[in-house]
């Protein structure tokens, strides 16, 4: 026999439990060793979605549609799925934001706005109350199931709240969830403690659920096989096997599974547990397949224990709902119908904790502080300290959404308002779903689009669900549903516009979401984005890529000082954290100290993001505003910066383009700047070396005439050999003038020519004529091979026959000793005459081969050491053959001596002047 | 002409300043010897350390600079004077050769009395009797 007060011991001594847990985490938590940092405990804490609603409420579900209750926990599965790229950015925007809830994170995404804020509470609170009541109505109901042990029939007499229980449940609720999550100001930071209690929870109603779903299958029945069996030779169970009977059609599926996936991650106590309260967000690696795994084993009883049930019970002499504690109840199992009883209450409290915290955060900082904040004559303002009042506030708050939702328990009893609430809460949720994840991807999305679609969609879920809702219970008249709004047939709310067919769910999920996002979207591309917006819609879907934290300060130009925003966050931080804010601010900026930091945008930034922790980033954006002196950028500034971002994007590879242009040209400069130096360096060397080779011969000639004139005894010998070498080296000086004379002239076109038809032959004969005398002198053969026939050539005699003297001199010069032989051949080919000049010394070097073409650039004879001649000749010659048109040049292998080469060219009808 | 006279190397190659150089030098009672490139000049040194050298610097093979900077390392030639005869005449180029250790410099064309007297003093501060006259 279990007697209520066994109950109620059990009872406070479950939430009493859940305060040790608590107090423990947070103490843990103060010791720097979190118990609630890794990837279990976070997932354990998302199974927040399964409150009492699932743990009754599935098996209600199944007895009457059979697989039905399957779609909640489809959708949450599915939508797992794409956590990476949905709830990581979510999480990754709040944490940069520092945003404190859904409310704060729509506000925020679309310009910081009051109103959007504002909005996103009420609906939320609207539509999350009725849940919390659920959820207090299933204690309740749970209560006095037990206390009709063994008998399995409900009792539903209400009492008055000063005898329920539930009224002191829901107080202990408030207390806990005012100690455990108001203990920080900043809403941002992590409930350690209540995080480990609702981990706890998810643990105690998995463990009672399939404790209860063992006893039913294999106690009661002889396995799954056996339940199934059992169930199918009953023609109203089987059914409810069978898709598409009693299980919906396949839109309810379809919409079911739709709701669900937003609500996984839109419910107010979604948000709170995997955005705000995340520690790492590689947690979600693990949430992303162990969450669905513990849907799964919460599930995987739901259809044994409800056909267990149905077969059980005579029909209708049971609540469905209610099949997992009257099962052990009826079979006598004490313990078990305890723990059943224990889980139901975890599921229960568990959602009732997290939602109030959540809905709390939102009504505070996102409904009362900003119409605190803007009422002049309360001059909060003006406070020195608002640390308190803010603690109170949110305080106050949670103990207005537990009394709201015990006042709709209380009020609304089995109305059918309140038992169909689950799904309504969840359709009402869903209103959020444009705003967020357009706002989450779309940069497009405005606050006039998302504020219309959430009004649009608000209202439709209150006229086509709400409302419907409220007439089914009795208190508006039926006539509402059935003759719709002063008579008008096409504005019946649960068949709009004359839509039949579908289920209230689905037909309303219909409506709202075509007249939210369609609102959403149109408004959104009718009007363009003022900056604040566009500022932050850049923020938003570019999370990954900008830099925290100077990434919202971007577009911020203005003035503040350092002490005025360190009294601005004291008074909402209280002064001792706002100091700590600093050294932190400080330290993460390099900054020695916090005398040293300077007021500039990232620590506006900074100030208003630690303030958003606390009142919301709407509050904190006004708050910062007034002590900071802000030239607002205009919006056609911000569309100036676009445009010119634009623009550049456009000529960005026109610039590389130039970019490229440019390199090419700077590399011609330095070498055209490389060639003038080296220029510069050969005039030097020019002059420099055409001073050496004058002042050689000079030398000799002061030295000797000198010499004569100071020793007149002399005798003859002497002075006709002094004599003879003041004159050659005259004759040299004379010659080495005349060459520079000639190159200088060559080389700026100034030079004389004279052309005729020259026949090489003859120029050829007067070469080797007038160096007869020194190739006899040296032994030096000379071999010339000149054909018969020869074409005529348009040059200058005595400049072509000054080429020939050169080449063939050097030839002289530099051919082996020993055995001194050159040779000259005259080629004619089909454009050109060409004459070759070869010696048998000792060759030129290839590196050689190119400097001996360039002014007093000498091989040195090896023999001699002593290079011969001015330096010059070779590169006059050049300078005449290609003035004709020819080409000169050389080919030699070292040691094996060297060919001089060079043409010219025959005029084009060449047979006119063969030679005879 | 009772001393041992100072013995002068020339180191030219060019052929009729040398001849110019060897007249005057000779004329004037010197043991003159003479060297046409910068690997004759070693040559030279090695079988007889001279009083003064005469150094052009546009040497085939070896030239004026690193021929200094030689003798210079070698201590055998300590007391060996060495006067640079350089056509280019850029101070530079003097500079290099006087930080080498050149203890004097004649650019060319030079007065053949100037570098008489130049001679005459660098080998009387070499502390060596002065030939006749």
């Amino acid at each position: 026999m279990l007697t209520g007060a066994l109950i109620v011991v059990i009872s406070f001594t479950y939430v009493g439990l859940l305060f040790a847990i608590a107090y423990y985490g947070d103490k843990r938590a103060d010791a720097g060793r979190s118990i609630i940092a890794n990837p279990y405990i976070y997932t354990l804490s998302l199974a927040v979605y399964c409150t009492s609603w699932t743990f009754y409420g599935s098996v209600g579900r199944a007895a009457t549609s059979g697989i039905g209750f399957l779609p909640i926990y489809i959708g949450p599965t599915l939508m797992a799925a794409l956590w990476w790229y949905v709830l990581l950015k979510m999480i990754r925007i709040s944490k940069v934001h520092r945003i404190t809830s859904i409310a704060d994170f729509i506000a925020s995404r679309y310009g910081k706005s009051h109103l959007l804020g504002g909005l996103v509470t009420i609906i939320a609170v609207l539509g999350i109350v009725p849940y919390i009541a659920l959820q207090l109505k299933a204690i309740s109901a749970s209560f006095s199931t037990m206390l009709q042990y063994p008998n399995a029939v409900a009792s539903t007499t209400s009492q008055p709240f000063l005898q329920d229980n539930t009224f002191y449940i829901a107080m202990l609720l408030a207390a806990f969830t005012i100690l455990f999550g108001t203990r920080h100001l900043d809403a941002t930071e992590r409930h350690e403690g209540l995080v480990a209690a609702i981990a706890f929870e998810a643990i105690v109603k998995l463990v009672a659920f399939i404790a209860v779903g063992v006893f039913v299958t294999w106690g009661m029945f002889d396995g799954f096989a056996d339940v199934f069996a059992k169930a199918a030779a009953v023609p109203e169970l089987n059914a409810l096997l069978v898709q598409g009977g009693a299980a919906g059609n396949y839109t309810t599926w379809a919409s079911l599974t739709v709701l669900s996936m937003l609500a996984i991650i839109l419910l107010p106590r979604q948000f709170q547990v995997a955005v705000v309260e995340n520690v790492n967000e590689r947690h979600l690696n693990k949430a992303i397949w162990l969450f669905p795994l513990y849907l799964f084993a919460i599930n995987i009883f739901v259809l044994p224990i409800a056909l267990g049930g149905l077969m059980h019970f005579p029909a209708g002499t049971v609540d469905a709902d209610t099949f997992v504690l009257t099962l052990p109840m009826a079979e006598h199992k004490t313990w078990l119908a305890l723990l059943a009883f224990v889980g139901g209450l975890s599921a229960s409290t568990g959602m009732v904790i997290v939602e109030t915290i959540a809905l709390s955060t939102m009504v505070c900082n996102d409904l009362v502080m900003p119409i605190l904040l803007r009422w002049k004559f309360l001059q909060l303002t003006e406070r020195p300290d608002l640390s308190g009042l803010l603690l109170g506030i949110r305080r106050s708050a949670i103990v207005v959404v537990l009394a709201l939702g015990y006042g709709y328990f209380y009020l609304a009893g089995e109305a059918y308002a309140l038992v169909s609430i689950g799904l309504i809460s969840f359709t009402a949720v869903a209103q959020f779903a444009p705003a967020m994840i357009g706002g989450l991807f779309w940069k497009g999305g405005t606050r006039l689009g998302a504020l219309c679609g959430l009004s649009a969609g608000f209202l439709i879920w209150l006229y086509s669900l709400l409302l419907p809702s409220f007439a089914k219970s009795g208190w508006l008249p039926i006539t509402f549903l059935t003759e719709g709004i002063m008579g008008f047939d096409l504005l019946k709310p649960q068949q709009l516009f004359g839509l039949d067919g579908l289920d209230d769910i689905s037909h309303c999920l219909f409506w709202s979401m075509i007249a939210n996002v369609g609102c959403y979207v149109g408004f959104s591309l009718w009007r363009r984005p003022t900056a604040n917006e566009h500022s932050q819609a850049n923020l938003f879907v570019d999370v990954f890529r900008h830099v925290v934290p100077g990434g919202g300060s971007r577009f911020w130009r203005g003035s503040a000082t350092v002490a005025d925003l360190q009294t601005l966050l004291g008074r909402f931080i209280g002064p001792e954290r706002a100091n700590e804010a600093f050294a932190a601010y400080a330290r993460s900026q390099g900054i020695p100290g916090i005398e040293q930091v300077t007021a500039n945008a990232v620590l506006v930034h900074y100030v208003e993001s630690q303030i958003a922790g606390a009142i919301g980033s709407a509050s904190a954006r006004d708050m910062v505003a007034s002590v900071v002196v802000e030239e607002p950028l205009a919006l056609n500034e911000v569309m100036a910066i676009i445009d010119e971002a634009s623009q550049a994007l456009a000529y960005s590879r026109q610039l590389e383009q130039k970019s490229r242009e440019l390199e090419a040209a700077t590399n011609e400069l330095r070498d055209a700047n490389q060639r003038l130096q080296e220029l510069d360096r050969l005039k030097d060397d020019f002059i420099s070396t055409v001073t050496h080779e004058l002042r050689t011969p000079l030398t000799s000639i002061r030295a000797f005439s000198e010499i004569l004139s100071d020793n007149p005894q002399l005798d003859q010998e002497q002075r006709s050999k002094f004599l003879g070498i003041i004159t050659r080296e005259s004759e040299r000086l004379t010659r080495l003038i005349n060459q520079v004379l000639d190159l200088a002239k060559l080389e700026s076109g100034a030079a004389d020519w004279h052309p005729s038809e020259v026949d090489m032959r003859e120029v050829l004969d007067d070469a080797v004529a007038a160096l007869s005398q020194i190739y006899k002198e040296r032994h030096i053969t000379l071999d010339t091979r000149v054909p018969e026939h020869l074409p005529l050539v348009m040059a200058d005699r005595d400049r072509i026959t000054q080429v020939m003297l050169n080449l063939l001199s050097n030839a002289a010069n530099f051919c082996d000793k020993a055995d001194s032989r050159v040779s000259v051949a005259l080629i004619a080919e089909f454009a050109a005459l060409r004459v070759e000049i070869t010696d048998n010394g000792v060759g030129i070097s290839a590196a050689d081969q190119v400097v001996i073409f360039e002014k007093f650039r000498q091989v040195s004879d090896m023999s001699s050491g002593k290079p011969r001649g001015s330096g010059l000749g070779l590169a006059i010659s050049r300078e005449i053959i290609q003035h004709f048109g020819g080409r000169l040049w050389v080919e030699s292998t070292p040691g094996r001596g060297a060919k001089f080469s060079f043409t010219l060219p025959l005029p084009r009808n060449s047979a006119n002047f063969l030679a005879a | 002409m009772n001393a041992i006279p100072s013995r002068v190397l020339i180191v030219e190659d060019e052929e009729s300043i040398l001849l110019s150089l060897e007249f005057l030098l000779g004329k004037e009672g010197y043991a003159v010897n003479t060297a046409r490139d910068g690997a004759a000049a070693l040559r030279a040194l090695q079988t007889q350390a001279p009083d003064l050298i005469l150094l052009d610097i546009m040497l085939p093979l070896i030239d004026g600079f690193e021929l200094c900077r030689l003798i210079r390392e070698n201590p055998a030639l300590r007391g060996t004077r060495i006067m640079l005869l350089t056509a280019r005449g850029r101070e530079a180029e003097i500079a290099r050769g006087m930080a080498l250790g050149a203890d004097a410099y004649l650019t060319k064309p030079f007065s053949t009395r100037e570098l008489m007297d130049r001679v005459r003093r660098l080998l009387s501060e070499n502390g060596k009797p002065q030939p006749a006259g």
